[in-house]
C-alpha cells in the first residue's frame, strides 16, 4: 500500500477533488470510503464498499471478473481505512458491469464466533447477487463464493410513479408466486415465471379487480437449498417458495428473464411501474426470521462469518436458537440487525416503490436476543414509527413457530395489521357446515371486534382469507378431506392436519356431476363471505379459476404443475372467476362493506336503523344456537358513520345447512326495495349480477334460500 | 463497436454496430454526445448491433436525455427482436421512437 498522488483522478472527475484517488493498492487507485451506507455504492469514478463486522480483525475485499471462478483481485483494507467497527474504502476504475465481489474476514474464535478466512462472504446488503441467474440451472457446485455480490445502477426512471397509497379498506389482496403465475406453458408467457411475464398478466388482475398485489418472497434466495430428488416422480424438489433469505437487499437474480445480464432491479422496477400505472399495488412478503445458512451443519454465506453473534440468536454455548423452525434465528431485536431491516425496507419502499411489507413469522420479530418475547419490541416500533415506511402497509403472520401466537395481541402501534388465522378457520368451519359455528362467523363477517376491537385496532387490521400459499387452495378445501403430500417425500408427515376441509363426496377429482355443482357453489359461498367481510380481504393465486394442488397442503418444494397456475383452468371454471370478478366489484361498489371502524348496532345518523344488525329465519332474529346454520346480516349504509354512509342497504344471508327454508327478510325504509345481486344457488350467469343490475325481488318479505346457499341484497 | 455518423439534411444518423457493453459503452457515449450536442435530432441505425448490456441501456438513455434536453428526438431504426425485448422488459424501451426502416426513421422526425 502507497500513497498517491499525481496519479490522477477517473475519467469524468477530474473536478471532484472529494473522489480524486489517494492511495494504491498493486494497479488499484483506492481512497479510504465512507461508512454509510453499507454496501457497495456507485460513486464518482469507483465504487464505495463498507461493510461492518463487530468483531472482525481483518478484512479483504475479493473481486471476480463475471462467472470467473477465481478471483482476479484481493484488496485488503487498509486499518486506516476501518472507523469503529465498519470497513470502507473506495475503488476507483472498476468496470460496474463486469464485477463481482465478496469479502474475506477473520477474527476471534470461541463460543458465538464463526470466523473463516476461507470463504468468500457474501455482503449482507448487495443490492445484486449472481450465483442462481437462471432459475433451476444446475449450479457449478465446486464454485468458490457460490453467490456474489454485484454492483446496481440507482438511476431508474419512475417518472410520476410512487407508492399508490390506496386506504388499506379499500385493498383486495391477491396473493401469488412470481414464478407459480407464469410458468405453465398455458400461461403464453415468452419469459415464463419471471417478473417480466407477470407484467403481461395486469390485463388478467384489472379483469379481476384486485388492486394489490402481494408476492411470495423475491428477496435472493436459492432454489437448490436442500434440493433432492423426488423418489416417486424422479423429479427434483427445489426450496421453489423461497422463505429462506439468502440476501435481503437483491431482487432473486432467477425470477427476472434479464437476470442472466444482471438487470434484475430494472426489470422489477419496471413491473412495480406498469402495476402501478395498473392501479395495483405491491406488497411483498418478507422473510426476517432466518436466513438461508441454517443452523451449525449450514453453509457459511454471509452474515456467519461476518459478524455470527450479531446476526444470530445463539444460546450461551454458541448454538443457534431456532424458533423459526429452519435452523436459525435472526436476532432482529440487535440495535444492528434491526438497522439493517429498517434500512432494506426503506430501500425497498423508497428505490422499488413497494406498498407494503407482510412479515413472515412476526411474532419472532418481537423477541429479545434470547428469544423472550418483549412487551415492546423496538423493532416493530421502528418500522411503526418510520419516516419513509409512513404509508406503507405493515402486515405480520402473528405467530412463529416457538410457539408464540399473537393474532389480536400483535405489538400494532396504530399501524399494524396481522393475517387474521381466526378467519380462515371459522370460515372453513362455516361453510362446510359445521355446528355451532353462527356465533364465530358473526364476529369474522364484522371485522373480529373480538380480536381487534379493545385496542382501537378497528377491522382494518384484520386481513381476512380462506385460503393462502400455506395450506389448500380453494378447490382443494372442497375436494379433500386429508392432505395428499406424498410428493415432498416425507411420507405425508409434513404440512397441516387441520385443514377443516370437505371433499364433498369424494377425495380429490370426480366425474360426478352433483359433487362438481356442490364444489362451485361452495367456492361462490367463499367468495361471498370473504368479499362482504369488514377487514382486508385476501385471495389465493388462482382460486378465482379453482386451481389445484391433487390434495397437497404444503407444495414448498414442488416446482411443477402443482404450483404452476394453468391457465386453462379460465376457460373451465369461468363460472368462478365471473363470479369473483362481479363479488369483488360488489364489494368496491359499497363502501359499508370496507369500513375503517367497526359497526356496534348504533344507528349514526339518526336514519332509524341500527348499522349493523343479525337476522334468523325471522328478520331481527338470529339464532345463535348450536343446531342453527344460518348466519344472516344487514348493514344499514345511511346509518353508518360518515365514511361509508352514502351506500345503500345491504342484507347477506348465508345458509350452510343441506335444506333450503324460507327466510324472513328484515323491512326497508319507505321507498326502498330488495334487489338480487347474489344467490349462489342458481346456475351462472343467475349467480350473480353485476353492481347496477341487481335483479328487484318480487316477495319483498320473505326469500327461499336454497341448501348451502348465500345471497346478497340491496336495499335501493 | 464502430460508430459511423452522417447527416441526412437537419437529422445525424449514426449507424452503430457491434456490441456495446460496459467495456466499449464509454466509448460509443464519447462518439455520440458530441453528434447531438450539435444536432439533437438523431437516427440511431441499430440494426449492426448484437448485444446490448446494462451499461449499453444506459448509455442510449443518457444520448436519449441529451437530445430531449436539445428538445430533440432518438429514433432507434432496425433494432434486433431480442433487444427490444430486453428494452421492453427493463422500461427502457418506452422512451424511445421505433423504426424499421430510415425512411421511416426520418419521417417520425420530421411528423414531430
Amino acid at each position: 500500500m502507497e500513497n498517491i498522488d499525481r496519479q490522477g483522478a477517473p475519467a469524468g472527475v477530474e473536478q471532484r477533488i472529494d473522489v480524486y484517488p489517494t492511495h494504491r493498492h498493486g494497479d488499484f487507485r483506492l481512497r479510504p470510503g465512507r461508512p454509510f451506507p453499507f454496501g457497495a455504492t456507485l460513486v464518482p469514478g469507483g465504487v464505495n464498499f463498507s461493510v461492518y463486522s463487530s468483531s472482525a480483525q481483518s478484512c479483504t475485499l475479493v473481486l471476480f471478473r463475471k462467472g470467473e471462478r477465481q478471483p482476479y483481485a484481493e484488496i485488503p483494507f487498509p486499518d486506516s481505512f476501518r472507523i469503529g467497527h465498519v470497513w470502507c474504502m473506495i475503488v476507483f476504475d472498476l468496470d460496474y458491469e463486469d464485477v463481482e465481489y465478496g469479502y474475506r474476514m477473520n477474527g476471534p474464535g470461541g463460543p458465538g464466533h464463526a470466523f473463516n478466512p476461507q470463504a468468500i462472504l457474501l455482503d449482507p446488503f448487495a443490492k445484486a447477487i449472481s450465483g442462481r441467474d437462471v432459475w433451476g440451472a444446475e449450479p457449478d457446485w465446486d464454485r468458490p463464493a457460490p453467490y456474489r455480490g454485484r454492483l446496481v445502477y440507482e438511476d431508474f426512471d419512475w417518472e410520476d410513479d410512487r407508492p399508490l397509497e390506496i386506504p388499506i379498506e379499500d385493498l383486495v389482496v391477491y396473493e401469488a408466486h412470481v414464478r407459480g403465475l407464469t410458468a405453465h406453458e398455458s400461461s403464453g408467457s415468452r419469459h415464463p415465471g419471471t417478473f417480466a411475464a407477470l407484467r403481461e398478466k395486469i390485463p388478467y388482475l384489472k379483469d379481476l379487480g384486485v388492486n394489490c398485489i402481494e408476492l411470495m418472497p423475491i428477496f435472493e434466495f436459492d432454489e437448490w437449498e436442500n434440493s433432492r430428488q423426488s423418489p416417486i416422480t424422479g423429479e427434483t424438489l427445489f426450496n421453489y417458495w423461497g422463505y429462506s433469505t439468502v440476501g435481503f437487499f437483491a431482487p432473486k437474480t432467477g425470477l427476472a428473464a434479464t437476470g442472466k445480464m444482471g438487470m434484475q432491479v430494472d426489470e422489477l422496477k419496471t413491473l412495480v411501474k406498469a402495476l402501478h400505472a395498473a392501479g395495483i399495488e405491491v406488497l411483498l412478503d418478507v422473510v426476517f426470521n432466518h436466513t438461508a445458512e441454517g443452523n451449525e451443519m449450514g453453509p457459511t454465506i454471509s452474515f456467519r462469518g461476518i459478524d455470527n453473534s450479531t446476526y444470530y440468536m445463539l444460546t450461551p454455548e454458541g448454538y443457534y436458537f431456532n424458533f423459526s423452525g429452519c435452523g436459525n434465528t435472526l436476532n432482529c431485536n440487535n440495535p444492528v440487525v434491526r438497522q439493517m431491516v429498517l434500512d432494506c425496507l426503506r430501500y425497498w419502499a423508497a428505490d422499488f416503490h413497494i406498498d407494503g411489507f407482510r412479515f413472515d413469522l412476526a411474532a419472532i420479530l418481537g423477541r429479545d436476543p434470547w428469544g423472550a418475547p418483549l412487551p415492546n419490541p423496538p423493532l416493530l416500533e421502528s418500522l411503526a414509527f418510520d419516516p419513509i415506511l409512513g404509508k406503507c402497509k405493515l402486515i405480520a403472520e402473528a405467530w412463529d413457530a416457538g410457539g408464540l401466537y399473537q393474532v389480536g395481541s400483535f405489538p400494532a402501534y396504530g399501524r399494524w395489521a396481522e393475517w387474521n388465522g381466526k378467519f380462515r378457520d371459522d370460515a372453513r368451519c362455516f361453510l362446510k357446515g359445521d355446528e355451532g359455528t353462527v356465533g364465530a362467523i358473526a364476529k369474522r363477517v364484522s371485522g373480529s371486534p373480538d380480536l381487534y376491537g379493545a385496542n382501537g385496532r378497528g377491522p382494518t387490521a384484520s386481513i381476512n382469507f380462506i385460503t393462502c400459499h400455506d395450506g389448500f387452495t380453494l378447490h382443494d378445501l372442497l375436494a379433500y378431506n386429508e392432505k395428499h403430500n406424498e410428493a415432498n417425500d416425507e411420507d405425508n408427515r409434513d404440512g397441516e392436519s387441520h385443514n377443516d376441509s370437505w371433499n364433498c363426496g369424494a377425495e380429490g377429482e370426480t366425474d360426478d356431476p352433483g359433487i362438481i355443482a356442490l364444489r362451485h357453489r361452495l367456492a361462490k359461498n367463499a367468495f361471498t363471505l370473504l368479499l362482504t367481510s369488514h377487514g382486508i380481504p385476501m385471495i389465493l393465486m388462482g382460486d378465482d379459476m379453482l386451481r389445484t394442488q391433487q390434495g397437497n397442503n404444503n407444495t414448498y418444494c414442488q416446482d411443477n404443475d402443482l404450483n404452476w397456475l394453468d391457465w386453462s383452468l379460465l376457460d373451465r371454471n369461468a363460472d368462478i372467476h365471473r363470479f369473483a370478478a362481479n363479488m369483488i366489484a360488489l364489494r368496491q361498489a359499497h363502501p359499508s362493506l370496507r369500513p375503517r371502524d367497526h359497526m356496534n348496532g348504533e344507528d349514526h345518523s339518526g336514519a332509524g336503523y341500527p348499522d349493523l344488525s343479525w337476522h334468523g329465519a325471522e328478520a331481527w332474529q338470529p339464532d345463535w344456537s348450536d343446531g342453527c346454520r344460518l348466519a344472516a346480516w344487514m348493514i344499514a349504509g345511511p346509518s353508518c358513520q360518515a365514511q361509508c354512509r352514502e351506500d345503500d342497504f345491504i342484507y347477506v344471508a348465508m345458509n350452510s345447512s343441506w335444506q333450503a327454508f324460507p327466510i324472513e327478510l328484515p323491512g326497508l325504509p319507505e321507498g326502498r326495495r330488495w334487489h338480487m345481486a347474489v344467490n349462489t344457488a342458481l346456475a351462472t350467469p343467475d349467480d350473480i349480477h353485476a353492481p347496477g343490475d341487481e335483479v328487484p325481488l318480487d316477495d319483498q318479505g320473505s326469500f327461499l334460500i336454497g341448501d348451502r346457499s348465500a345471497i346478497v341484497l340491496i336495499g335501493k | 463497436m464502430e460508430i459511423e455518423v452522417r447527416s441526412e439534411g437537419p437529422v445525424a444518423v449514426a449507424a452503430v454496430s457491434g456490441d456495446i457493453d460496459g467495456k466499449t459503452a464509454p466509448a460509443a457515449q464519447a462518439q455520440l454526445l458530441p453528434v447531438v450536442e450539435q444536432s439533437p435530432q438523431v437516427v440511431l441505425e441499430m440494426s449492426g448491433v448484437r448485444f446490448l448490456s446494462s451499461a449499453g441501456l444506459r448509455m442510449m438513455l443518457l444520448v436519449y436525455r441529451h437530445a430531449t434536453a436539445r428538445e430533440g428526438k432518438v429514433v432507434l431504426v432496425g433494432l434486433s427482436e431480442e433487444i427490444q425485448d430486453t428494452m421492453d422488459m427493463t422500461g427502457f424501451l418506452g422512451f424511445f421512437t421505433l423504426a424499421d426502416t430510415l425512411e421511416e426513421g426520418l419521417a417520425h422526425i420530421e411528423g414531430a
